[in-house]
């Protein structure tokens, strides 16, 4: 599978990176060779075969629905570049 | 769709039709969060009810609270549908300030609940079967404030993480009023099963239509997506506006383009949303913190069993066991608290007459007085008191509405209040015979007009005669009488 510039400027996008225009032919050759080396898994007959989700038969585990958490918004502001009253603040987004 | 009442729309080149296709996000009623340990109560200090994982700090990893899959099946198993033994939780990227995560934890390809139906009961009296597509469990949102600040936005995360279920209906609906009942019923049904409280205002129920309009029978057109509409009413209004607006785009040549709306509660109408011009990728793909989620079929059988009584199967069994019309029947059953209530009040009474008076008096008390009905001064008991003494004569109709403010104002039970202000009904026929007696002597062109053929007349009698015992006579035993002693 080819990914070519205009996939690379999409999906840069999307995950909100930003990629100069003159590295977009670079990355879309990397990406396509990454994306063919993982092709080659296709050769495989897996028919009939689940995907596998886990090397190790566990279940996933489930909680007991208590109050264990929470209560230091202290800490959890800490990081934030700007916080007000309590809340992080953030250049205003609105519809 | 042959049922297209109510949802036709008269345009300049004929009719069009509205289909309606509603998702429902419903919070999930629990202690703790979906994926942490932090609470989820309603109303608390910004930002103090948020764990790291909530955060989103690095390094940690999301443990699923049973009791939300408990609560995810319950509801399922009440809109009658699939249960999967066997979903998955998947991770839905795009980027917004309250999404710390910079995706959301869902489930896509395959939800814990498939599809279902739900039955709505109209307002002329008749029902309608709407299908249930899925029902999925996901993290909600933390939340936006706009209005704080001139230029900042500000960020709660208190409701990032609490598990919601995403309720999606198929496209089955064909009118405002019909979304209005789906809504109404769905909402019944997950207050009954305690899975959701049901609280638009507090955004515990918000509601995302999808509408599209198409010529009656034709293919379906192009839907637009209006989101976050918070009460029963604006789903309506939306609605209305929204196929309003298709119409006159389709019927000026132009195209209906699929795209996500807001609704404009001020306003009264929808708009484009600027942040969504550009089509969503959510590159959806298995989280790889959470493995599938296996149940077991015994477990769900035992939620099946431990099921509570729902709303049509009471209705049904009002209809049966005190004849009741499926209206009246369906309104009581709506909420869970009134159905008790009217029960306690029919059993062993007259079932037509604590209808009334529970629709009647108590709604409209509460209504004047903004109460709950878990609030009223006239409980169950007391109401049904008033009623055996309208039932054995003590007191007529009439008055029985005088004692019932007296009740509402004091909380007396009824049976006091009659004592205290002697209200109790003349039943006694001599007393009725002395009264009328005097009437008639009192009006004797009047009792002229009976004889001679005048029918009507005598219903001004029973007036004087009740307004002479101040509306205490028995009025059974007003009209044998003035009919004896008329003739």
């Amino acid at each position: 599978m080819a990914v070519d510039r205009a996939t690379v400027a999409r999906i840069a996008k999307l995950a909100r990176i930003r990629v100069p225009e003159r590295d977009l032919d670079a990355l879309a050759g990397e990406l396509s060779n990454i994306l063919s080396w993982i092709e080659q898994l296709s050769e495989l007959d897996t028919e009939g075969v689940a995907p596998m989700t886990s090397v190790v038969a566990v279940e996933l585990p489930r909680r007991a629905d208590a109050v264990t958490d929470g209560g230091y918004p202290d800490k959890v502001i800490a990081n934030a570049p700007e916080a007000v009253h309590g809340f992080f603040a953030v250049p205003k987004v609105i519809e | 769709m042959a049922d297209t009442n109510g949802g036709l729309i008269q345009g300049k080149t004929g009719p069009w039709e509205m289909v309606i296709g509603l998702e429902v996000h419903a919070q999930v009623i629990g202690e703790s969060k979906l994926f942490s340990g932090a609470a989820t109560a309603f109303g608390a200090a910004p930002n103090s009810q948020v764990s790291l994982v909530d955060a989103a700090m690095p390094g940690m990893l999301p443990v699923l609270n049973g009791h939300s899959v408990a609560q995810a099946v319950k509801t399922g198993l009440a809109l009658n549908a699939k249960i999967n033994l066997t979903s998955v939780f998947e991770r839905k990227n795009y980027f917004y300030p309250d999404l710390p995560q910079g995706y959301q934890i869902s489930q896509y390809l395959q939800p814990i609940v498939g599809e279902g139906t739900i039955e709505l009961d109209l307002p002329d009296g008749s029902t309608k079967e709407v299908g249930i597509e899925r029902l999925h469990m996901e993290q909600d949102a933390g939340k936006s404030l706009h209005d704080q600040h001139p230029t900042m936005t500000y960020i709660d995360l208190n409701r990032s993480g609490i598990t919601l279920m995403e309720i999606v209906s198929k496209p089955d609906m064909g009118s405002a009023e019909e979304a209005a009942a789906y809504i109404a019923k769905l909402r019944s049904i997950l207050r009954y099963l305690g899975t959701c409280d049901g609280n638009m205002e507090e955004g515990s129920l918000r509601c995302d239509v999808n509408l599209s309009m198409r010529r009656p029978g034709a293919a379906l057109g192009t839907r637009t997506e209006t989101k976050n509409v918070n009460s029963i009413r604006f789903v309506k209004l939306a609605i209305e506006y929204e196929a309003r607006r298709q119409v006159q785009v389709l019927e000026d040549g132009g195209k209906v383009v699929q795209e996500t709306r807001l609704f404009d509660a001020d306003k009264g109408v929808t708009r484009a949303m600027r942040s969504k011009e550009e089509a969503h990728d959510y590159r959806y793909f298995p989280d790889p913190d959470l493995l599938p989620l296996v149940l077991d079929p015994d477990w769900v059988e035992d939620i099946r069993r431990g099921l509570p009584e729902l709303p049509d199967a009471r209705k049904a069994r009002l209809v049966d066991d005190f004849a009741l019309s499926p209206y009246d029947a369906g309104v009581l059953v709506a909420e869970r608290e009134t159905a008790d209530f009217y029960e306690a009040v029919a059993k062993g009474r007259d079932a037509k007459l604590a209808a009334n008076w529970l629709t009647g008096e108590v709604f409209g008390a509460l209504n004047r007085s903004g109460m709950a009905l878990a609030e009223a001064p006239v409980d169950a008991k007391k109401l049904g008191g008033l009623i055996d003494l309208i039932a054995d004569g003590t007191i007529s109709g009439r008055i029985a509405k005088e004692v019932f403010e007296a009740m509402w104002e004091s909380g007396k039970p009824a049976a006091a209040i009659v004592a205290d202000q002697g209200l109790e009904q003349i039943s006694d026929t001599g007393a009725i015979e002395a009264i009328v007696a005097q009437v008639i002597a009192d009006s004797p062109g009047q009792a002229e007009q009976f004889k001679s053929g005048n029918e009507k007349i005598l219903g001004w009698f029973v007036g004087q005669v009740m307004k002479a015992s101040q509306g205490k006579a028995n009025p059974g035993l007003v009209n044998r009488i003035l009919r004896d002693k008329l003739s």
